[in-house]
This record gives structure tokens, C-alpha cells and sequence, in this order.
């Protein structure tokens, strides 16, 4: 078996998702190659080829991927992938956006999101967001399948000494062009790779608030995250969302700061190793999956938890 | 211009999923089944064209059992205009929903055609993809915003680090994340008028598409559930256990 892991990135970092997806390309075994498809991302393929268990690493590197467009890579992923067995890429909006069309140019179908790996052709994944598990077979000689980041630790990320080879394939479809994108500029951790995250929901009253959490947040050197909730109402950008439409997360500590808990938030944190809630309703269903519970009103207890950290960080 | 719009029978968002004690899947019997929360919005965003002006005729079209005529009728009570159902009792997966739909697309010849990003059942988020693919359509997945200039469509996604905005030539392909809109309710009146617009129904041997599944589902199961914990009484007991329980600050 050979397998392709697409990497995420930013044309000047890998991001740690790609090093999840090839821990999950390693569960599944067999030769991995990583593809780095971008715009003068020379660093990225670098990196790539110090991941652990990584065999070679392929460069497509051209305007037309610098913007990672769903046509282009999706062109040229169908093309450089079908002669492996598995191909791979974590489930963000990048991998969602193009793998689908991958699987369709190879007329296979596509597996998403998957959790674990039960053998080379069947895997585990949750649907009805997360309400249920399902375990899939895939028949197609080509398995395309996105990986959840969040299932798999991540391959260390140093050690590895991949060849790099630079693919001479260019794939514009003319079809889409970028305009302009609106990024999230944060010191903070990423919010899918956090290993502690501090979200807030409706219970917030505004964005101005979030502030508290912050102050909190960057006292653990945690990622904020929000519900929908809060993101409907406009306190904080879409791209804080935690949830089965947002980001899906799974830190060692999460606290859940006026969330009342709504089946689809649980669905992006429920794997989370130790939740904290704190809300005032003592009813409010995050309780019932929340290790620490602390009904409290917040704007108490959120300064008295910062006061609290100072003392024992 | 033409606007096609899929819509899915789902099961209603409200509603407790359980998974069947045999294992095979998830409990569909005597619940209650909606249209799918992302293909309402879909419609709805078809619906504002129309408003604007920009669309002239809005066709939707849903793949399903006889049953998911009442989302096909839903759709045309909120403003599309006819409708199509392609008929099957067979669980209809993402590939093989995208080849029904590009059939219909290469009849139909719409200049917009608009699809919920994911559906809540499978939560697959592959189908707009891989109608765009097959019909060699530009996409603009996961949308917050849709605006239509002359014979291109600017389209700005979710992405994960925040906002991107794409502009795609003419025809293309929409999916529709949550903040596109929100979706009006269907007046009476407009619900009766539904009922007379046209539906025209065929089956996927008609449109010449084989659907047999490429995934089998080995078995559904019910997710670890989680216990509650304990309640703490204060922030300092609170901080104590996370620091000395738990060990994770």
C-alpha cells in the first residue's frame, strides 16, 4: 500500500493537523508520501520531511495553488494520487473544500472525517453530528478519505529525513480566482491544536467580555473558542466557532464559560479530557458532561478563576 | 437566470437520535423528518436572488423516497418555482447523488446552482463538491455571503483562520454554511399555492445513473457516553482540582 497525505499549511508553515493525518496514514500502513501544493512553500516541504515516518515529499509549488482553490488542487491531487492506494487530508475547510472533487475526478467515493482506522479499507466515523458512530467499508480500489485531527496524536514533527522532489504539474482551471481573505491575527494558540481552550457562549452578553476570557485564556497559554450562540449574535468571528459546524476540538482542559450546551456544541467538544462549565443555570445540559461543574454567575467567577491562577501558575 | 437548488429529507434537527439495538443504524421509524437545515438556507439564498432580480426561475430538486415530495413542496411554498424528484427507496450516497445531479444540471442548464454544505445525517459535506467537479463548475463552498455580477459570482467562505472571498466564473456551484441567511417561514397562503406549481418526478435509471453504493456501513453504534463529574462549590476548589486532580494546569 502507498499512501498520499495532501499537507495543510499556510505556504510558510506546516500545520500540526498534517502530522495527525499521517498518524492516521501510519495506523493504516504502507509507504507515506506527503504532497506540499502551495507558492514559494519551500519552508513547508522542508518541514514535511522531518516528520516522523514520512517517506517522500512532493512539491507542487505554483501561483495556481497558492490560494489552495478547490479546482486546481483538486485537479491536481486526482492526477498525482492515483497511483497510491489511500489518499489523505485532514478534514479543515481546505481538505472539505477539494477532496470531494478528488474522489469525483477518480469516480470514487469519499470517506470523511474519520475518527479511527479498523483496517486498510474500513474506518470509523461519526455522523448525525456525533450522535452516532459508524464504521465504514470502503469498496473503491482508491480510498479518498478526510481525517479528523483531533483522533489521531499527531507523529512527531522532528527526526524524519524525507526526500524532497519537486513535481512539474500545474493545474489551473481558470474557474475561480481569489479576491481577498480576512484572517484572524492571534498570539494565542491555534484553536484546533490547543491543549487548553477557554470558550464563551450567549451567557457572555457581548463581545467586550471576552476579554475576561482572554485574560484568562493567555494566563494558560489556551486557545478561546465560543459557541454558536455567540457567534450568531455577533460577539466574536465565525472562525472562534466550537462545534459540529465550527472547529472541532479535543484539549486536555476545556472550560466552558456560559455555554449552556447545546447538542451541537458538545458535538465539536465532547472529546475534550477534562471539561470545566461554568453557568449559572444549574440545569444547563453542558453539566452533564463536564468533569468540574461551578454554577456560579460568571462575571463572579470569571475574575476570581484569574485571580485563582495567578496564585497557583 | 436559472438557479437549481438540492434539497435533502433529513431527520428534524430537534429530534434525539438513537441508534437501533441491532447495530444497523440509526432509528428513522415514526420520526420526524424536515429538510435539512443547510438546504434551507439554500433555498432561502435562491429565494433572495429572485428578489433582487437576479434569478429568474428557481428549480429545486431533492433525491429520495416518495416522502421527500413534502420538502420538494416546502421549498416551492417558500418561492422556487417547480419542482423535481428523483424517486428511490435506496440509501443514495454522495457520489452517486452528485451524478443524479449533474444529470439534472445538464438538462436543466441552470447558471447557479446552490446546496447545503453538509446534510445532519451523514454529515458527509461532499455532494456540492463533487457536482462542481463532475460538471467542471467553480465552487464556492461553506458561503457567508453571495453576490452575483454580471458572469461571475463573488462568494466569501468560512475557512478556518476567518474569511475568504473567491470570485468564480458562471456556471457555478454554492454550498451554504449557516450565516448565509435566515430562513423565512412559508406563509398559508403560499403553502396552498405550493401545491398547484409543478413536480415532475423520474427515477435514477431514467436519468441512466447507476446508485449502488460504494460504501457499505458495517455497523452504528452509540457514541462513549460521558459522565457528569462533580459540582465544586467555589473557584478556589475548582483551581485546587484542576491543579491536583486533574493535573492539567
Amino acid at each position: 500500500m502507498s499512501i498520499l497525505v495532501i499537507a495543510e499549511h499556510d505556504n510558510s508553515s506546516l500545520k500540526q493537523a498534517t502530522l495527525n493525518v499521517v498518524a492516521a496514514a501510519k495506523a493504516i500502513g504502507g509507504d507515506i508520501d506527503v504532497l506540499v501544493a502551495g507558492e514559494n512553500c519551500g519552508a513547508v516541504a522542508e518541514a514535511a520531511a522531518k516528520a516522523e515516518g514520512v517517506n517522500k515529499v512532493l512539491v507542487a509549488d505554483n501561483a495556481a495553488y497558492g490560494h489552495f482553490l478547490g479546482e486546481n488542487l483538486g485537479e491536481l491531487v486526482a492526477e498525482v494520487g492515483k497511483g497510491y492506494s489511500h489518499i489523505l487530508a485532514a478534514a479543515g475547510t481546505t481538505g472539505k473544500d477539494f477532496m470531494p472533487r478528488v474522489a469525483a475526478l477518480l469516480d470514487v467515493a469519499q470517506v470523511s472525517d474519520i475518527i479511527r482506522v479498523e483496517s486498510e479499507d474500513t474506518f470509523v466515523r461519526p455522523i448525525y453530528a456525533g450522535n452516532a458512530i459508524a464504521t465504514v467499508k470502503a469498496n473503491d480500489a482508491i480510498k479518498v478519505i478526510t481525517v479528523r485531527p483531533t483522533g489521531f496524536d499527531p507523529v512527531a514533527g522532528e527526526g524524519g529525513s524525507a526526500s524532497v522532489e519537486q513535481l512539474d504539474i500545474v493545474k489551473d482551471a481558470g474557474l475561480s480566482a481569489f479576491v481577498n481573505e480576512e484572517l484572524a491575527k492571534s498570539d494565542r494558540p491555534d484553536l484546533g491544536s490547543a491543549g487548553i481552550v477557554v470558550s464563551g457562549g450567549r451567557g457572555m452578553q457581548n463581545g467586550d467580555n471576552f476579554k475576561m476570557l482572554e485574560q484568562v485564556a493567555d494566563l494558560l497559554g489556551a486557545a478561546v473558542g465560543a459557541s454558536r450562540a455567540a457567534v450568531d449574535a455577533g460577539f466574536v468571528p465565525n472562525d472562534m466557532q466550537v462545534g459540529q459546524t465550527g472547529k472541532i476540538v479535543a484539549p486536555q482542559l476545556y472550560i466552558a464559560v456560559g455555554i449552556s450546551g447545546a447538542i451541537q456544541h458538545l458535538a465539536g467538544m465532547s472529546d475534550s479530557k477534562v471539561i470545566v462549565a461554568i453557568n449559572k443555570d444549574e440545569e444547563a445540559p453542558i453539566f452533564q458532561v463536564a468533569d468540574y461543574g461551578l454554577v456560579a454567575d460568571l462575571f463572579e467567577a470569571v475574575p476570581q478563576l484569574e485571580e485563582e491562577l495567578k496564585k497557583v501558575l | 437566470m436559472k438557479v437549481l437548488v438540492a434539497v435533502k429529507r433529513v431527520i428534524d434537527y430537534n429530534v434525539k437520535v438513537r441508534v437501533k439495538p441491532d447495530n444497523t443504524g440509526v432509528d428513522l421509524a415514526n420520526v420526524k423528518m424536515a429538510m435539512n437545515p443547510f438546504c434551507e438556507i439554500a433555498v432561502e439564498e435562491a429565494v433572495r436572488l429572485k428578489e433582487k432580480g437576479v434569478a429568474s426561475e428557481i428549480v429545486v430538486v431533492s433525491i429520495g423516497p416518495k416522502a421527500a415530495q413534502e420538502q420538494i413542496r416546502t421549498a416551492l411554498a417558500l418561492g422556487a418555482d417547480r419542482g423535481i424528484h428523483i424517486e428511490t427507496d435506496e440509501e443514495v450516497q454522495s457520489l452517486e447523488a452528485a451524478k443524479l445531479l449533474k444529470s439534472v444540471v445538464e438538462k436543466e442548464e441552470p447558471k447557479l446552482v446552490i446546496l447545503g454544505k453538509q446534510s445532519i445525517d451523514s454529515d458527509n459535506n461532499q455532494t456540492g463538491q463533487m457536482l462542481a467537479a463532475l460538471t467542471g463548475m467553480g465552487q464556492g463552498t461553506f458561503a457567508s455571503e453571495v453576490v452575483v455580477e454580471g458572469d461571475k459570482v463573488n462568494v466569501t467562505r468560512e475557512i478556518d483562520g476567518g474569511l475568504m472571498t473567491l470570485a468564480l466564473s458562471l456556471p457555478a456551484v454554492v454550498t451554504t454554511d449557516l450565516r448565509l441567511n435566515e430562513p423565512r417561514y412559508a406563509s398559508l397562503p403560499n403553502i396552498m399555492k405550493a401545491k398547484k406549481k409543478p413536480l415532475e418526478s423520474m427515477s435514477p435509471a431514467d436519468l441512466g445513473v447507476d446508485i449502488a453504493n460504494r460504501l457499505s456501513t458495517l455497523k452504528v453504534e452509540a457514541p462513549a457516553a460521558r459522565q457528569a463529574g462533580v459540582k465544586v462549590a467555589d473557584v478556589a476548589e475548582l483551581v485546587d482540582k484542576l491543579k491536583n486532580e486533574a493535573k492539567v494546569i
